[in-house]
C-alpha cells in the first residue's frame, strides 16, 4: 500500500489517491471530473437519505430493536441490500459493464489488519450508543435532530485522533 | 394523492434494502466510486484540520464526490422527515419499548428518544455520553476498522471481501455487548 514508484506494473496503490487505508469509499475514476459532475452524487445522496429516513434506519429505536433481536427490520434491510449489491457487482463483472465515461469498473480489495477487530468493536459500541452509523448521522441532522451535529463533530474528532495515534495502535 | 400517502408511511425493509443495495452499482457506474460513508469524516479532517498528519495527506478534492454524497443524505433526511414525514408515531417493538422504558427512556413519539437527543442536553452528562462519547467511538472506530456499515457490511460483502465480514461481525459484537452490558449502566447514570 505504500509504493510510490511511478512505473511499477499495475501497482494497485499507484492507482489510488489515498495511499494509507484508502479503499473505503474510494474514487477510482481516472479521468478528472468537473465540479458540476459532483451534483450527480448529491442526487444519489438525496435519494439515499430519503430511504434512510423513510425506512427509519436512522432511528435510535430501530437500532435498539436490532441489538435486542426484537425486530427483523434492520436485518432485512442490511441482508437484502447486501444481496442486491452482491448480484450487481457480479453482473458488472460478468458482462464487463463500464462506467459512464467508459472505464472498466474496479474495486479495491480490503486488506485484513487487526483494526477491523478492535475498531469494529469500538464502532459497534458507538453505534449502539448513538443509534447511528456515519450515514444516518447526516440524515438525522437533516431531519431536524440538531443535537446530532455535536455527535458528528465528535465523530470527526474521533477520526482525527485516529489519524494522530495511528502509528501506535496495533494493526 | 394516494401515492403520496403511501410514501409517507414507513417503508418496509424489502423496499429500503434493495434500494440501498442499488447504491453500490449506481456509484460504480456513475464514476467508479466505491460505496463508503465514513470516509467523508476523513475527507473533512483532510480538508479542514490536516495538521501535517500523514494519514490526512492526500488530495481530498479528488474525493469531494463523497462530501456531495453525504450532503445529499442530509438533504434527503430533511425531505424524508418534513415533506414525506410519517404523520403517526413510530411503532417500536413491544419488548424493546418495555425494556427501554424500564431503563428510563420516556419519549417514544419520534424517530429518536426526545428525552436524550434534544439540543438542551448538549451541555449535560447526557450530551457528553450520547453525543460526545458515542460520536467519538463512531468516528474513531470506523476509521480504525477501515469502514463502516456501508463500506464494509454492504460494499465489502458485496465484493466478497472476507476482512469486511470480520469487521461486520465485530460491529455486531460491539453493538450487542454495548446494548446489553453498557447501555443499562449509561441510561442509569443519566436518569
Amino acid at each position: 500500500m505504500e509504493k510510490s514508484g511511478q512505473h511499477s506494473p499495475i501497482a494497485e496503490a499507484d492507482f489510488d489517491n489515498i495511499k494509507i487505508d484508502g479503499c473505503d469509499g474510494a474514487n477510482r475514476q481516472e479521468s478528472a471530473e468537473r465540479f458540476a459532475a459532483n451534483l450527480k452524487y448529491l442526487l444519489v445522496g438525496i435519494v439515499f437519505g430519503i430511504v434512510f429516513l423513510k425506512a427509519e434506519i436512522v432511528s435510535w429505536f430501530r437500532i435498539q430493536e436490532m441489538f435486542r433481536l426484537d425486530s427483523f427490520h434492520m436485518y432485512g434491510v442490511i441482508g437484502s441490500a447486501v444481496l442486491v449489491g452482491l448480484t450487481s457487482v457480479w453482473l458488472i463483472r460478468k458482462f464487463n459493464i463500464r462506467t459512464l465515461s467508459g472505464e472498466a469498473v474496479t474495486i479495491a480489495d480490503k486488506t485484513f489488519d487487526k483494526g477491523q477487530i478492535y475498531g469494529g468493536v469500538l464502532f459497534g459500541i458507538g453505534w449502539a450508543i448513538t443509534g447511528a452509523c456515519p450515514g444516518p448521522l447526516f440524515a438525522q441532522i437533516g431531519a431536524g435532530y440538531l443535537a446530532v451535529a455535536v455527535t458528528l463533530l465528535s465523530a470527526i474528532g474521533g477520526t482525527w485522533v485516529y489519524g494522530l495515534v495511528r502509528a501506535r495502535l496495533p494493526h | 394523492m394516494e401515492i403520496l400517502e403511501l410514501l409517507k408511511r414507513p417503508w418496509p425493509w424489502y423496499v429500503a434494502g434493495p434500494l440501498i443495495g442499488l447504491t453500490v452499482p449506481v456509484l460504480l457506474l456513475l464514476g467508479n466510486k466505491s460505496f463508503g460513508i465514513s470516509s467523508s469524516l476523513r475527507h473533512i479532517c483532510a480538508a479542514v484540520i490536516p495538521a501535517g498528519l500523514p494519514f490526512f495527506k492526500y488530495n481530498w478534492r479528488k474525493e469531494s464526490w463523497n462530501l456531495f454524497f453525504v450532503a445529499g443524505i442530509a438533504i434527503g433526511g430533511f425531505i424524508g422527515n418534513f415533506w414525506l414525514g410519517n404523520p403517526d408515531a413510530i411503532v417500536v417493538a413491544d419488548d424493546t419499548r418495555q425494556t427501554l422504558a424500564a431503563l428510563g427512556v420516556q419519549d417514544f413519539s419520534g424517530l429518536m428518544p426526545g428525552d436524550i437527543f434534544a439540543v438542551s442536553n448538549v451541555f449535560t452528562l447526557k450530551g457528553l455520553i450520547f453525543f460526545v462519547l458515542g460520536g467519538f467511538l463512531v468516528g474513531f472506530g470506523t476509521r480504525y476498522a477501515g469502514g463502516c456499515t456501508s463500506g464494509h457490511a454492504i460494499m465489502g460483502l458485496s465484493n466478497l471481501q472476507w476482512p469486511s465480514l470480520v469487521a461486520t461481525v465485530c460491529f455486531m459484537v460491539g453493538g450487542f455487548a454495548c446494548t446489553h452490558l453498557l447501555l443499562p449502566f449509561l441510561l442509569d447514570l443519566v436518569r
